[in-house]
C-alpha cells in the first residue's frame, strides 16, 4: 500500500475520483494552470482537460454558486476555496442556497457538491490564512461538514464526500498537508462520513478530537500513559452530523469527557458535544464535562509568542487531560 | 497573451527636485523589499510575502496626488504604499518581524498594515473586501462635510469579487468621493486576465456604472502622477467617484511560493525592460537631471534607512502573551 502525505492523498482522492466518473469537475482559484496554492490539484488539467479543471475568477460567491447550479444539473462539482478564510462570501450560497436545495424543492433537487478549503493555523499565515470556521456551517442542517486527521481518510473521505448526494464541506488542516504520512490504499477506497474512529483505546477518559488536535491529543495521551493514565482519542472525522453512538458509548466506558479543537472555545463545536453528553450520558459521568479551545481571540495573531500561546499543542491538551483524570 | 506592455513614452518636463524626490521614493520601496526578501530567506520574516517589485511607480505616481487628510485602502501587496504613504520604515519593518514596536503591534504582519495617523487603513489580506469600506469611509465624509477623499486600491483580481460592482454602483449613485485605484498587474494570483475577464479592459467597467475613468502606464511614475492628480481633481470637485487603471507588471511572484507556472520568463523579462525605477533613472540622466554622483548618494541615503529600519525590528520586543486578549473588544467600560 502507498504511503502518502496528506496532501498527496488529496491529490489521489482527486485524480482516482475523477477518472473513475466523468461528471466530477473541480474549480477554483488556481487550481488548474497552477494546480492549486498548496498542490492539491496538481496534475489533474494535464490529465483531464480544462472543461473539467476550472480556473476561477476571485469570486467565492460565483465559485460555490456555479457549483450549486452544475451539480443540480447532473455533474459532481468539487468547488476549492483557496484558504477558508475566504469562504465567507460564499457563505449566502453554502448555507442558503445549497443547504436548503433539497428541502425547499420538496426533495426534487439535490445538491451533491463539495467545498473543499484549508484551514487551520500555525504557519504564520496571521489573521486571514489562519481561521478554524467550521462551527459556522454545524449549527445549519443540510449540508455534512467533514474534517479528516489522516491520509487515508483525506481520500477515502474525499471520494465519498464526492458522491455523497448532500453538500459537503471539507476541510483540510494546512499543517498536516506535508507533516503527515501514511499508508493510503490505491483506487476508489472510501471511508463513511458521520463515523468517528476511535484512534486510541482507553479506560480512564475520554478525548473528541478533529483534525491536527488529533494528532496533538494523541502524543498527549502517550505521555499521559507514562504515568499509568489510559485515554481514550477518538477522531471525530465528521463534525455534522456527529457520530453521537460513538461519543456517547466512550463516555459510558470513561465517564470522563474532554472535547479538544483549535477553533475559538466559544460558539465552537465543543459546546454541541457537550450538551449532547449531558444529555445523554450525564449518569455515567464521574468529573464535568470538559473542554478546551483557543482563547476567544481571532486565529491568529502574527506575532510568533502570540500564535504560539493562541495554538493548542500537547502539552496543553495533556495538562488538560491529567486535570480532568485528577477530579 | 495580452501582456503586451504598453507602448508609451516617459512624460516630461519635471522639476529636479520633484523628479529626485520620486526617484528616491520608488528605490526606497525596491530596496526594502529586496531587504525583506532576503529576511525572508533568513526566517525573521515569516508567513506570507507579496512583493511590489515592478509596480513601484502607481503607489509613488498616486500618492504624490493626495494629501495627508485623504484616506487610504490598500491590498496585501502594500509595502510600497505605506513606504510612499509616510510610515515609517522602521514600523513596517517591525511589523513585518512580528514586533510590538510595528505599526500594528505586531499582530498583523507583513499583509496587514495599519496606521492612524497616516490614514492608512490596511493592509486588507482578502480580495475585494475593502471596497465597500472604502465607500463607508466616503459616506461618512460626505455626511459631515469632509474635504477629504477616499484612495482604495485593488488589483485585477478584485474586479470579479460583487463588492467592486456593488462599491461602484453606490459610489456612483451616491456621488461619493471615491478614487477606485486598479493596479492591473495581468494576473488574478495565478490566473491571467483574459482568463479570468470577459471584457479586459477594466476601464469599461467603469462605463456601466458611468463613472469617469481612464488608463496609464503604470511603470511610468510621472504619467502615473499626472493621471492621478487629474483623477483626483475630477474626485475633489465633487462630481463624484472617478476610476483609474495603472497598468503594469510584478516581477516576482505572487507570494514568496510560486513556480510561475501561468506565464512565462520571456514575458517577465519583456516586462523587465520597462522597469519603471531603470525607465525613469534613464530618462533623468538623458535629461540631464540627475548625474551618477546623485544616483550613488539617493543609494546610500536609502541604504542607510533600510539598515535602520532592520536594526529597529531586531531591536523590537515582542509583545507579552499576556495581551493576546487585548483589543478582542474595546477596554472602555461598557456605560
Amino acid at each position: 500500500m502507498p504511503v502518502l502525505t496528506f496532501l498527496e492523498a488529496i491529490r489521489s482522492a482527486l485524480h482516482d475520483a475523477m477518472a473513475a466518473d466523468q461528471r466530477i469537475i473541480v474549480l477554483g482559484e488556481d487550481v488548474a494552470v497552477k494546480g492549486g496554492v498548496f498542490l492539491a490539484t496538481d496534475g489533474l488539467l494535464a490529465r483531464f482537460g480544462e472543461h473539467r479543471v476550472i480556473d476561477m475568477p476571485i469570486a467565492e460567491a460565483a465559485i460555490v454558486g456555479v457549483a450549486i447550479g452544475a451539480a443540480i444539473h447532473g455533474l459532481l462539482p468539487v468547488a476549492e476555496i483557496q484558504f477558508a478564510d475566504y469562504i465567507y462570501p460564499a457563505i449566502d450560497q453554502i448555507l442558503n442556497e445549497a443547504a436548503r436545495l433539497r428541502y425547499r424543492s420538496n426533495g426534487d433537487w439535490s445538491c451533491p457538491i463539495v467545498v473543499r478549503a484549508p484551514f487551520g493555523a500555525g504557519i504564520h499565515g496571521a489573521l486571514y490564512h489562519s481561521q478554524s470556521v467550521e462551527a459556522l456551517f454545524t449549527s445549519t442542517p443540510g449540508i455534512k461538514v467533514v474534517v479528516p486527521s489522516t491520509p487515508a481518510d483525506a481520500k477515502g473521505l474525499l471520494i465519498t464526500a464526492i458522491h455523497d448526494p448532500d453538500p459537503v464541506v471539507f476541510f483540510e488542516h494546512k499543517q498536516l498537508y506535508r507533516s503527515v504520512r501514511g499508508d493510503v490504499p490505491d483506487g476508489m477506497y472510501r471511508e463513511p462520513i458521520g463515523k468517528a474512529a476511535v484512534r486510541r483505546s482507553g479506560d480512564d477518559l475520554s478525548v473528541f478530537s478533529y483534525g491536527l488536535m488529533v494528532h496533538y491529543a494523541l502524543t498527549a495521551a502517550e505521555q499521559l500513559a507514562a504515568d499509568g493514565i489510559d485515554a481514550e482519542v477518538i477522531d471525530l472525522r465528521t463534525l455534522a452530523p456527529l457520530d453521537r453512538h460513538t461519543i456517547l458509548a466512550s463516555v459510558a466506558k470513561t465517564g470522563r469527557a474532554l472535547i479538544v479543537h483549535e477553533d475559538t472555545l466559544t460558539g465552537g463545536v465543543g459546546g454541541e458535544i457537550a450538551a449532547l453528553i449531558a444529555e445523554h450520558a450525564f449518569e455515567y459521568l464521574d468529573a464535568p464535562v470538559r473542554r478546551l479551545g483557543a482563547p476567544d481571540v481571532f486565529a491568529a495573531p502574527f506575532a510568533d509568542p502570540l500564535e504560539a500561546h493562541f495554538m493548542l499543542n500537547p502539552q496543553k491538551i495533556a495538562a488538560a487531560m491529567r486535570d480532568l483524570a485528577a477530579y | 497573451m495580452n501582456a503586451a506592455p504598453m507602448n508609451t513614452t516617459v512624460t516630461t518636463p519635471v522639476e529636479r527636485e520633484h523628479a529626485l524626490h520620486l526617484l528616491h521614493q520608488m528605490l526606497r520601496i525596491r530596496r526594502f523589499e529586496a531587504r525583506a526578501a532576503e529576511l525572508y530567506g533568513a526566517m525573521k520574516i515569516r508567513g506570507f510575502l507579496h512583493l511590489y517589485d515592478g509596480e513601484e511607480a502607481v503607489a509613488v505616481g498616486v500618492m504624490e496626488a493626495l494629501t495627508p487628510d485623504d484616506n487610504i485602502v490598500a491590498t496585501y501587496r502594500e509595502h510600497g504604499h505605506a513606504l510612499a504613504r509616510g510610515i515609517s520604515a522602521g514600523a513596517i519593518m517591525a511589523e513585518m518581524y512580528g514586533k510590538q514596536e510595528g505599526c500594528a503591534r505586531g499582530r498583523g504582519g507583513s499583509m496587514h498594515l495599519f496606521d492612524a495617523a497616516t490614514r492608512f487603513y490596511g493592509g486588507n489580506a482578502i480580495v475585494g473586501g475593502c471596497l465597500p469600506l472604502a465607500i463607508g469611509f466616503a459616506l461618512a465624509d460626505k455626511m459631515r462635510g469632509q474635504e477629504r477623499i477616499t484612495c482604495c486600491f485593488f488589483g485585477d483580481g478584485a474586479v470579479a469579487e460583487g463588492e467592486f460592482h456593488e462599491s461602484m454602483n453606490l459610489a456612483a449613485l451616491w456621488r461619493l468621493p471615491v478614487l477606485f485605484l486598479c493596479e492591473n498587474n495581468l494576473y488574478a494570483m495565478g490566473t491571467a486576465l483574459e482568463r479570468h475577464q470577459s471584457v479586459t479592459d477594466l476601464t469599461r467597467k467603469a462605463a456601466s456604472y458611468d463613472v469617469p475613468a481612464a488608463a496609464v502606464d503604470g511603470q511610468d511614475v510621472l504619467a502615473v502622477e499626472a493621471a492621478a492628480r487629474t483623477a483626483v481633481a475630477a474626485v475633489r470637485s465633487g462630481a463624484g467617484p472617478y476610476f483609474l487603471e495603472c497598468r503594469t507588471y510584478r516581477f516576482r511572484g505572487h507570494s514568496a511560493f510560486d513556480t510561475e507556472l501561468y506565464r512565462t520568463k520571456d514575458e517577465v523579462e519583456q516586462w523587465k525592460q520597462r522597469d519603471p525605477i531603470r525607465l525613469f533613472i534613464h530618462l533623468l540622466m538623458d535629461e540631464g537631471l540627475l548625474s551618477e554622483t546623485d544616483l550613488a548618494e539617493l543609494e546610500r541615503k536609502v541604504a542607510d534607512e533600510i539598515e535602520a529600519a532592520v536594526a529597529f525590528a531586531e531591536a523590537g520586543t515582542w509583545e507579552p502573551v499576556e495581551d493576546l486578549e487585548r483589543f478582542v473588544y474595546s477596554e472602555r467600560r461598557s456605560p
